[in-house]
């Protein structure tokens, strides 16, 4: 590839990537998974945090269960409810990604 | 020597061979080799990523922590399920989207850098070796405790099938030695958690009341603090695993298997759909050798399930388990090899030496010498080093993985101002200081076992509180220090291809 020609690829990559509907893309992609992984870390982290310097936890909840078990327990609940939120999420992500490229396509049939 | 073990190990043998020979037809490019002709459904990859995750380290080490420990043994499961939200919302499509074979391929996408390559691939070997010798120690301990071997005979064993099977089988057998083992290895913890639970009429009460008279432990067995007494240790260990999880060369790989980010986003919700569920059953394997096996027997926690089996089953159902240790650990290290052989063979020697110039024969011969020698290198090291207490090099991998190529994937992806010497930064100060510490860790440093036999300079087993910051500040620093000299950098091309799976045609252009 000569190099006037790689420029022009890169400009076309930038062009699509300032497109607005790109934006949109990002933003709301970032919409979701950022606040939902600050989530998921201090939902996780509160965990051995606790454990570990406080005896909150120690309480008895359900018969011999304590604390500290339920909300382990709480952490796979936790974790395959993201997954189901997330896939249900990425389809609407996919349907914008597609709607970006077939604008491309109908620019340059 | 017992029969059933005998019987059982050749099972597995002639299976996983015969997937061999049945893959060595269809495995006749590069492409077949490194990701199975992106074939793999969601689904088969999914349990391929899953079989690729659950070690012997969580099936036989975390149910040994449990029974021995109780809670803090636990603690370990929700870490390992944890560790796949991110590799699910962060990791996988954009890599999935931007790789072909590596994740040097991902990389250079935005950064077309000789160096760089290298040290990605460097990076990869190294993590993949120091999994790989781990593993292979502990499938010499369980082909010993299956068929009463001689331990090294053991390990040779274990190494030479892995070799056979990438270097014949490439990524088709190594898939599906994989996603066999992971149904395996769950129908075996469903029937042994059944079983436990019967002995305790189905109710899960019943046995949490019960283990809190049956250890020496007493009633503090449900409480968290007897394994874990250090805090900072804890939260350090857990920051690891969370992180590292995502940039296991192993499992990145497995990302390139499939056809597109569809197939990706479901393999890796049926891989963490699988792996809860293994990992929250290792509670009734772990209740259950707590119940039924003195944990003086269990030698620091390894032998728990087995000797479960053997309480619960007879000796049929422990040559069941152990067979069912080996597979696992055989699918983890053929994952490992095939990995770090990708690394080799197709970052250094085809992009860096050869400059894509070689024909696909000529990759493949090299793929294959280069799966033979790094699974010889392994073997040869895991021999050395089989006396060691070697668990500590699968925390040293995780922090490794953290510390060096998450910082990597996520500035990669995400920062606009990163540049090539500051990813290369990144690397090598997340690799060299998680080694650095580890080395002077109590790991390796301790005056009474220690292999060097003084009192530990730093005090943390599992560095990843200190190495995780370090390598994003190495890749930061890296960065704006050298932001004056022009770097090729293809962010725009990078963020439209992770974000869309689509590359323009460069015809159009």
């Amino acid at each position: 590839m000569s190099q006037s020609e790689e420029k022009k690829m890169d400009t076309r990559y930038t062009d699509v990537v300032q497109s607005s509907e790109f934006k949109k893309l990002l933003k709301s992609k970032k919409a979701f998974i950022i606040p939902v992984t600050i989530f998921f870390f201090l939902f996780y982290f509160s965990l051995p945090l606790m454990t570990s310097y406080t005896t909150v936890l120690n309480q008895p909840a359900f018969g011999p269960v304590t604390w500290a078990w339920v909300f382990a327990f709480a952490q796979f609940i936790m974790t395959w409810t993201l997954c189901f939120l997330y896939s249900k999420r990425a389809n609407k992500f996919d349907e914008k990604a597609r709607k970006i490229l077939s604008s491309l396509h109908e620019e340059r049939p | 020597m017992n029969i059933s073990g005998v019987i059982f190990f050749l099972a597995i043998l002639v299976g996983t061979l015969a997937i061999t020979y049945s893959a060595v037809k269809r495995t006749t490019n590069t492409n077949e080799y490194y990701v199975a002709g992106n074939r793999l459904t969601g689904t088969q990859n999914g349990l391929a990523i899953a079989g690729d995750y659950m070690s012997a380290a969580s099936f036989l080490g975390i149910s040994g922590t449990i029974a021995l420990y109780g809670f803090d043994g636990f603690l370990y499961s929700v870490g390992f399920l944890v560790s796949y939200l991110v590799l699910l919302l962060i990791v996988a499509e954009p890599l999935h989207n931007l790789g072909k074979f590596t994740l040097a391929d991902t990389i250079a996408v935005r950064f077309d850098h000789r160096w760089l390559r290298g040290t990605v691939a460097f990076n990869t070997i190294v993590i993949s070796i120091f999994y790989m010798i781990a593993q292979l120690v502990g499938a010499g301990a369980v082909i010993h405790l299956l068929l009463n071997l001689d331990v090294s005979f053991s390990i040779f064993i274990a190494g030479l099938l892995m070799v056979i099977y990438v270097v014949f089988g490439g990524m088709i057998a190594t898939s599906w030695v994989q996603i066999i083992k992971t149904i395996l290895l769950l129908s075996t913890t469903v029937i042994i958690s059944m079983i436990v639970l019967s002995r305790f009429h189905w109710n899960v009460f019943e046995m949490f009341t019960h283990v809190t008279t049956a250890t020496p432990l007493g009633e503090q067995f449900l409480i968290p603090g007897n394994e874990l007494t250090s805090p900072i240790e804890t939260f350090s260990f857990h920051l690891a695993l969370v992180l590292g999880a995502a940039g296991l060369p192993h499992i990145i790989t497995r990302l390139f298997t499939v056809k597109d980010a569809i197939s990706i986003r479901r393999s890796v919700i049926t891989a963490t759909g699988v792996v809860g569920i293994f990992y929250f059953m290792t509670i009734f394997l772990g209740f259950g050798a707590a119940a039924f096996v003195r944990s003086e027997k269990m030698e620091g926690g390894n032998l728990a399930v087995p000797l479960l089996a053997n309480a619960l089953g007879g000796e049929f159902l422990m040559a069941f388990v152990s067979a069912v240790a080996f597979t696992t650990i055989l699918a983890v290290v053929t994952g490992l090899a095939l990995s770090a052989s990708s690394a080799f063979a197709h970052d250094f020697y085809s992009t860096l030496i050869r400059k894509g110039q070689a024909s696909d024969e000529e990759q493949m011969v090299v793929a294959k010498g280069s799966a033979a020698a790094v699974g010889l290198v392994s073997i040869f090291l895991a021999l050395t080093v089989q006396k060691w207490n070697v668990a500590f090099l699968v925390s040293l991998a995780f922090a490794v993985a953290a510390s060096a190529n998450l910082p990597l994937i996520l500035l990669t992806l995400f920062w606009r101002q990163f540049n090539p010497i500051g990813a290369i930064s990144g690397i090598m100060t997340g690799l060299l200081s998680s080694i650095i510490l580890v080395m002077l860790s109590p790991n390796v440093m301790d005056p009474v076992s220690g292999l060097i036999r003084m009192e530990a300079i730093f005090p943390l087993k599992n560095p990843g509180v200190v190495t995780i910051p370090l390598g994003f500040l190495g890749a930061y620093l890296g960065t704006i220090l050298s932001r004056r000299w022009q770097q090729k950098d293809k962010y725009d091309e990078l963020l439209f291809r992770a974000h869309t799976g689509a590359v323009l045609e460069e015809k159009n252009g």
